[in-house]
């Protein structure tokens, strides 16, 4: 009985984490319009998902609060853009006009990513 | 900021000025926001004029009022606002090490207090000391160390839990969330142990507090090393922007004023003294110098600069006092352009680091799994106390997987891989440009300009009628004034030395890759150009092919001048061959490289000039729109083709090969077709980007080995898999190290590219 326990739990542990990391589809915070400010912080973007229109340039400011060398550089390698984070200096990125898509953006190591919704 | 105005060489400080400045502006979401942000700034005392760029987002105000005034005048409008940084300045640069240095002391202060706890504890264990709960005092004992553990973990190991629970409230992982789950872990059950003793089997009572201590200094130590080792991995992009001098010398009337460079504008005048930098790029007006222009070109030896010519901004003066216009400021600069473009090509990833990216994607998760199903096999089939050994594995299989050597491995050797390319003045666009240069196996190489200097000079005139060599000369200037073709520059120069003067010609045509055709102002035909040409138009030649020959065996272009279809002169003109090309082919066969020169050249001029540079084949006669084709069939047999060219024409053939390098003394348009920058004109550069890329690549495919293998290796081991066969059992706490030394080894590995030597020249 008490290994059923243990064992059941343990495949629930394994199901959990499938679930929450990989199946789980959150409800992301995004954020439109021209003005995107992204806090890098703590391992992850916030928001780490923005809605952007459609043909029209934009413009991205990013403001690193970690130390951690993880955060100093962002990167949108759709784009062949990549600019260095200045550790709590706002580094405001200009993107181009894009069409419809995702576009990734991420930390060198990929431990932070975010997303670029072009609707 | 003060203006220091120098005359004299007295120095006198002038306090308040006008001035330029510019500030971001965040929160403005319309239009109306504009008007806003301009009248809270017009409003500041000493603020002239404020103009508001919303598409940037950035702010230009002119007056005397200072920087901090004019935020806080933003920011009581409602807006927030700071000074825009620019990433490529020293200034950032500055800031980004004096954050590396406060984040490197943080990483040591966090080692230090978590090793001051953790490594007498690990002693006390090593010596025979009694890790487990048996007795009242003893629990009380290790609860006081798990208190002292429970200290570190909220201080010097902090940063770890409040990232993995960010991260995990978002639904993602990172190399926090394994550190903070090992240790947690770790700490948990050594508390439940201490706590609530009873719960457990007697041979289950084992503490873990030394391990959850030493996890945090380890991997904060390694942190820290890293941090060093990564400062290195920059140099070549430090090296470059610290060659932007801070000040320039600036001509302001009878004044000449010192003033920072990014209040430089075009057309000041900009006077360098010997030993000074070039501030910004310009055009000399005043004097001669020579100049040192190894640290952008490679080239170690100083170019003679006079009035007209080109200096360019991080370049060294190294002789005369010169005065030059600026042409360009900024991030407009040649030396900006360069920083920008290394920049971008350190943080651009060649396609072999593709997998690793897509592996770190799941990375942590799978880790986490293979952690349960660790503790779920030591708990179904593990030796008493299974429930510690299922714990310590469970653990040292958290702390021991890295994704940060798997997430390093590509980057770290690409960035000092492009950098160290670029100290030898060979500019990589990106990550696939640098992987793709390691597999060319032909080269293919344009004639003029590329093997050849592109300077070409007349040598021959040959009369075939009556007219004399002045009259043919002036023909040939007429026909080719209009043309920028090295050899119709030849022609005009011939007939400038020799004093004579021509008019234009009417319905003037370039016939592309074969002449040009007009007429003069007596209303004679004129007709110049090669031996196709004149077939083509039914000019009678026969009686000439054999001088004509004789002329190109000797690696000179003979050129058919007609008038009014009668063929009039054979004029030959000689381009030298670039004095290391031969070197710089040898070096490229050497390494195993086929190279092969394509030309519009007659056939018998190409011959000579592909012996004479040691080229073994050729491709002649050919037309510019076809240069491409035959970058297509060279791709066809299954060759990897690198195209090197530096004119307008080459630019197709230099977007069609799988690499196209360009000369960095050609067009801008070759320059942006181009994979690859050469910055000088040698063709040594092609021969070291090769040389780098095949290095970086190596070092890339070790780290990604070496992270591939030591995560493949490690969780297993660490999951207790040597224990049936060998009872070992790896140690969390030799997880830890392992862990933190990985990805130093990653970024040391990367290191070593900084010795590597291109070759020799």
């Amino acid at each position: 009985m008490e290994s059923i326990i243990i064992n059941g739990a343990g495949i629930a542990l394994i199901a959990a984490i499938v679930w929450w990391f990989w199946l789980y589809q959150p409800k992301q915070e995004a954020i439109g319009g021209n003005d995107l400010e992204i806090l890098v912080e703590n391992g992850i973007y916030t928001p780490s998902h923005v809605i952007v229109p459609a043909h029209k340039a934009f413009t991205m400011n990013f403001l690193r609060k970690d130390p951690s060398h993880c955060a100093d550089q962002v990167l949108f390698p759709d784009l062949e853009i990549s600019s260095t984070l200045t550790l709590n200096q706002a580094q405001q990125i200009n993107l181009p006009a894009l069409e419809p898509g995702r576009y990734a953006f991420h930390c060198q190591m990929q431990m932070y990513r975010g997303q670029i919704e072009v609707t | 900021m003060d203006i220091i105005l120098q005359k004299n060489a007295q120095t006198i400080q002038h306090p308040s000025v006008e001035k330029l400045q510019e500030l971001a502006v965040s929160g403005a979401g319309c239009a109306s926001c504009v008007t806003k942000i301009e009248t809270a700034l017009k409003n500041v005392p000493g603020v002239d004029q404020a103009e508001m760029n919303f598409a940037q987002r950035t702010v230009t105000i002119t007056g005397s009022a200072p920087q901090c005034t004019l935020i806080a005048a933003i920011k009581s409008a409602g807006y927030g606002a700071g000074a825009i940084v620019n990433e490529d300045g020293l200034e950032a640069q500055d800031e980004k090490e004096k954050a590396d240095q406060a984040y490197y002391r943080l990483l040591i202060r966090n080692t230090v207090l978590a090793l001051s706890v953790g490594v007498p504890l690990m002693l006390f264990g090593v010596l025979g000391g009694d890790m487990s709960v048996s007795t009242g005092p003893r629990r009380i004992a290790w609860l006081v160390v798990g208190i002292l553990t429970l200290g570190v973990m909220l201080f010097p190991g902090r940063h770890f839990f409040v990232g993995a629970w960010k991260s995990l409230i978002n639904h993602s992982a990172n190399m926090d969330t394994l550190i903070a789950l090992g240790t947690g872990t770790a700490w948990l059950y050594s508390m439940v142990v201490v706590l609530f003793p009873t719960l457990l089997p007697e041979m289950a009572r084992h503490v873990y507090f030394e391990a959850t201590t030493m996890i945090i200094g380890l991997i904060s130590l390694g942190l820290a090393l890293e941090s060093r080792a990564r400062g290195k991995t920059s140099e070549a992009i430090k090296r470059l922007i610290g060659l932007q001098p801070k000040t320039a010398r600036v001509m302001r009337g009878q004044l000449e004023v010192d003033i920072p460079i990014a209040e430089v504008q075009i057309s000041d005048l900009v006077r360098v003294r010997p030993g000074e930098k070039i501030p910004v790029d310009g055009e000399v007006v005043e004097g001669t110098s020579a100049v040192d222009e190894s640290m952008l070109t490679g080239e170690p030896m100083p170019v003679e600069k006079a009035i007209g010519d080109e200096l360019a901004a991080g370049t060294i003066n190294k002789s005369g006092t010169v005065v030059f216009k600026a042409t360009r400021v900024g991030k407009h600069t040649a030396l900006a352009q360069i920083i920008n473009m290394v920049k971008r090509a350190q943080n651009s990833k060649p396609p072999i680091g593709r997998l690793a990216d897509v592996i770190s994607a799941y990375f942590v998760p799978a880790i986490m799994i293979i952690a349960v199903v660790s503790a779920l096999a030591w708990l179904n089939f593990g030796p008493a106390p299974a429930l510690a050994f299922a714990m310590v594995s469970a653990t040292t299989v958290l702390i021991i997987a890295c994704p940060c050597a798997l997430g390093l491995a590509t980057p770290m050797s690409v960035m000092v891989g492009v950098g160290k390319a670029a100290e030898s003045g060979v500019l990589i666009r990106n990550g696939e440009a640098l992987q793709t240069a390691s597999k060319i196996t032909t080269m293919v190489l344009d004639k003029t300009g590329t093997i050849t200097e592109g300077t070409p000079s007349v040598t021959d005139i040959v009369l075939t009628s009556d007219y004399s060599e002045a009259e043919v000369l002036q023909f040939a200037a007429a026909l080719e004034s209009g043309s920028e073709h090295p050899l119709a520059l030849s022609i005009l120069e011939s007939a400038r030395a020799k004093d004579i003067r021509w008019q234009n010609v009417q319905n003037f045509q370039a016939i592309a890759g074969h002449g040009v055709e007009g007429q003069n102002q007596d209303g004679i035909s004129l007709l110049f150009g090669n031996e196709k040409l004149m077939h083509e138009r039914n000019v009678v030649i026969d009686k000439h092919l054999a001088k004509a020959e004789s002329l190109a065996s000797e690696a000179r272009t003979p050129m058919f001048l007609a008038a009014n279809g009668e063929l009039i002169a054979i004029i030959a003109v000689d381009d030298p061959i670039k004095e290391d090309s031969i070197q710089a082919i040898n070096r490229l066969k050497r390494g195993g490289v086929r190279v092969v020169m394509l030309t519009g050249d007659n056939q018998a001029t190409a011959a000579a000039v592909a012996m004479r540079a040691g080229v073994n084949e050729f491709f002649a006669e050919v037309l510019p729109q076809d240069k491409a084709k035959k970058i297509t069939e060279l791709q066809a047999s299954g060759e990897i083709v690198g195209m090197t060219g530096d004119g307008i024409n080459d630019a197709p053939a230099l977007a069609m090969a799988d690499v196209g390098f360009a000369i960095g003394t050609g067009t801008d348009v070759a320059i942006e077709s181009a994979d690859i920058t050469l910055m000088r004109g040698s063709l040594h550069g092609l021969a070291d980007a090769i040389a780098v890329s095949k290095a970086t690549l190596r070092n890339i495919k070790q780290n990604l080995f070496g992270a591939f293998i030591y995560n493949t290796a490690g969780v297993p081991i660490a999951a207790g898999l040597l224990y049936p066969f060998f009872g070992i059992l790896l140690s969390p706490v030799v997880a830890g190290a392992a862990m933190a030394f990985s990805s130093l080894t990653v970024v040391s590995n990367a290191n070593r590219l900084r010795l590597f030597k291109p070759g020799e020249h």
